[in-house]
């Protein structure tokens, strides 16, 4: 049978990204201009500088997908591209300039939902994997458990009331004067630290078994850090008032609570805190708090729907300590438990053409009226 | 030889089919709908009713802005897809000249006021030199009352064109002490074959851009660029 070249684009977020990929499997180029540095002035992503930067990125990164392929547009089949859920402003830049390449060349236009994006990625790094297999999907933006029933056919099992996991680290990572983006830095540090030096909080939510819940996570390390710093700050007029000086004090009140934008005016987080705990030991037992309710949710729902594969997707499924921990769970259980590598993990448009490959198949084509949905749905077209 | 162009800086979605000497399709919607979704539709309604194949391209006009963000972005994004696919080259044109152009040939000066929220408008002033337009006010991102200074310092009688007009029509009144006028609801918004009309002139020129260099042109950094400037100004 002949090839299926797809030609996708994601632009949903801080990245503008374009792919080749054959047969919804294999990836013949995968180009990402990431935007980290750029945002990274500003501690989060800024919706219209990421828009101005995808605009002038775009057509470079389109191209560079094409040559690396060694392909001309003539001989891709079809163009897809992420239209929801994103930032609008980022997504209508993707989807604008795809509908004018597929109308111009007269191909077919495939919209792709970013998180079956994310799932699909399991697709390309384990070409024997076929639904049904649950999906935890954790990033920046979304914590979803997903059953994968079929090609196209999902069913959110689980999700986040509140923050989702990625953005959690986020926060977490500003407060400790890691920076953006969190995720990477955190779990960097908490290679050399104790996971069990701090027992933050496990949310559960009532009556929703495969929910998740960390803004009550987050409140409680920016509390530990907070009470930290009071003590910190109470030994010093201690010390000062010993010595008979008063500006010593000064010192330390004289800063304000973090704003979370730059760097500078916000109060360093100390290094150590009482009882010899590091803040190393503080980013670990936060992501273990994390990884802990990604994993037992997870697979208790992969218990509850009878699947003995369980996917990880999602730029959270780079992090090291859920990769090992779902995995030393899940086979404990029985399970497969796979992920993509990190390069798919992130937001990148080869994992836009391995969902693409399957609508295509199943002839869900898109016409001239494609528009972003910011808050589109797992599921809706 | 036929020009593509297009106007998508605002709520008017515009875009024309041109030749050397004539318009020959231009459809306008001043509706609230989204560019995203009427843009690309409109284009292969004027191609398909001018019988315009691709090869019948030369190039494509595009309203760069100033204008609103996301409205250039549409624009710009599709024109980028267009031109490279066709391998054509664009022609950028200022949104605030192409409307001038509304009233090309005129003896007056010609103000476009585009509304750019926050009290400013995206403006400039133009006048025609028989068919050739003169910039008298470059294109720039303001209050309303240096503006009026510089009209009033021209000394000239002026149209005021655009889609802020009816935001600052008693401010005129108070304010413009040359005579003035205020262009006709036909002729007020934007328009591709205006943009087109200037295109046409910019590409004998040779001032064209390719699909990869072309970004629209904003005159506004962002809030959050803003704030940080003003943060690290210490204001």
């Amino acid at each position: 049978m002949k090839p299926t070249y797809i030609l996708a684009i994601e632009s949903s977020c801080d990245e503008t990204a374009a792919a080749v990929v054959r047969n919804g499997r294999e990836v013949l180029s995968n180009i990402i201009s990431s935007q980290i540095a750029l945002h990274t002035l500003y501690g989060g992503v800024v919706p219209e500088i990421a828009s101005r930067k995808h605009i002038e990125k775009i057509n470079p990164v389109i191209t560079e997908a094409l040559a690396k392929a060694n392909m001309t547009l003539d001989e891709i089949d079809a163009i897809a591209v992420t239209y929801g859920p994103g930032l609008v402003g980022s997504l209508l830049v993707g989807v604008a300039e795809a509908k004018a390449i597929a109308y111009a060349a007269g191909k077919p236009l495939i919209g792709v939902h970013h998180i079956e994006g994310h799932v699909s990625a399991n697709y390309i790094s384990h070409p024997e994997l076929e639904p049904p297999f649950l999906c935890l999907v954790v990033s920046g933006g979304h914590t979803h458990i997903v059953m994968v029933e079929d090609y196209g056919t999902y069913r959110i099992i689980g999700r986040t009331h509140d923050d989702a996991a990625g953005e959690a680290y986020d926060k977490i990572a500003r407060a400790i004067g890691l920076g953006y983006p969190g995720g990477p830095k955190v779990d960097a540090l908490s290679k050399q630290g104790d996971p069990e030096a701090i027992a933050f909080p496990r949310a559960h939510i009532e009556d929703c078994p495969y929910d998740f819940s960390f803004s009550g996570l987050k409140s409680a390390v920016l509390n530990y850090i907070n009470i930290e710093k009071m003590k910190l700050r109470d030994a010093a007029k201690n010390a000062a008032s010993d010595a008979g000086e008063s500006t010593g004090a000064d010192e330390f009140v004289r800063h304000g609570v973090p704003t979370g934008g730059d760097a500078e005016g916000t109060e360093a987080c100390p290094d150590t805190f009482s009882d010899g705990i590091t803040k190393a030991d503080l980013a670990a037992s936060f992501q273990a708090a994390v990884v802990d309710v990604l994993v037992t949710r997870t697979i208790a729902a992969a218990k509850a729907e009878g699947v003995t594969t369980v996917a990880i997707a999602g730029g959270v499924a780079s992090n090291s300590a859920l990769r090992n921990r779902m995995r030393e769970v899940g086979e404990a259980n029985g399970m497969k438990v796979l992920y993509p590598e990190p390069v798919l993990c992130t937001d990148n448009a080869a994992m836009i053409g391995a969902a693409a490959y399957y609508e295509y198949l199943r002839g869900n084509v898109a016409d001239l009226t494609l528009n972003a949905v910011p808050g589109l749905k797992l599921g809706e077209r | 030889m036929k020009i593509l162009a297009i106007d998508s800086s605002a709520q008017v979605a515009s875009v024309a089919v041109l030749s050397d000497n004539a318009v020959l399709a231009e459809y306008s919607v001043d509706y609230r709908k989204t560019h995203s979704q009427t843009l690309l539709p409109m284009i292969d309604e004027v191609l398909r009713m001018t019988e315009t194949a691709k090869e019948d391209i030369t190039a494509i006009a595009v309203a760069a802005g100033p204008g609103s963000f996301t409205g250039l972005r549409i624009g710009a994004a599709t024109v980028k897809g267009l031109a490279m696919v066709w391998n054509v080259p664009i022609i950028p044109v200022s949104t605030v000249a192409g409307l001038a152009c509304n009233l090309a040939g005129t003896d007056d000066l010609v103000c476009p006021l585009m509304d750019a929220r926050r009290g400013q408008v995206y403006t400039g002033v133009y006048g025609f030199d028989g068919s050739t337009i003169v910039e008298y006010v470059p294109d720039a991102c303001m209050t309303i009352d240096p503006l009026i200074e510089k009209i009033n310092a021209l000394g000239r009688k002026v149209t005021f064109v655009g889609d802020a007009l009816s935001v600052f029509q008693e401010k005129l009144k108070s304010s413009v002490t040359v005579p003035y006028s205020l262009a006709p609801v036909h002729l007020a918004k934007q328009s591709a074959a205006s943009v087109g009309w200037l295109g046409v002139k910019l590409l004998a020129e040779g001032r064209t851009v390719s699909a990869e260099e072309f970004v629209p042109t904003y005159l506004r950094i962002s809030q959050a660029e803003r704030e940080r400037e003003e943060r690290l100004e210490g204001k």
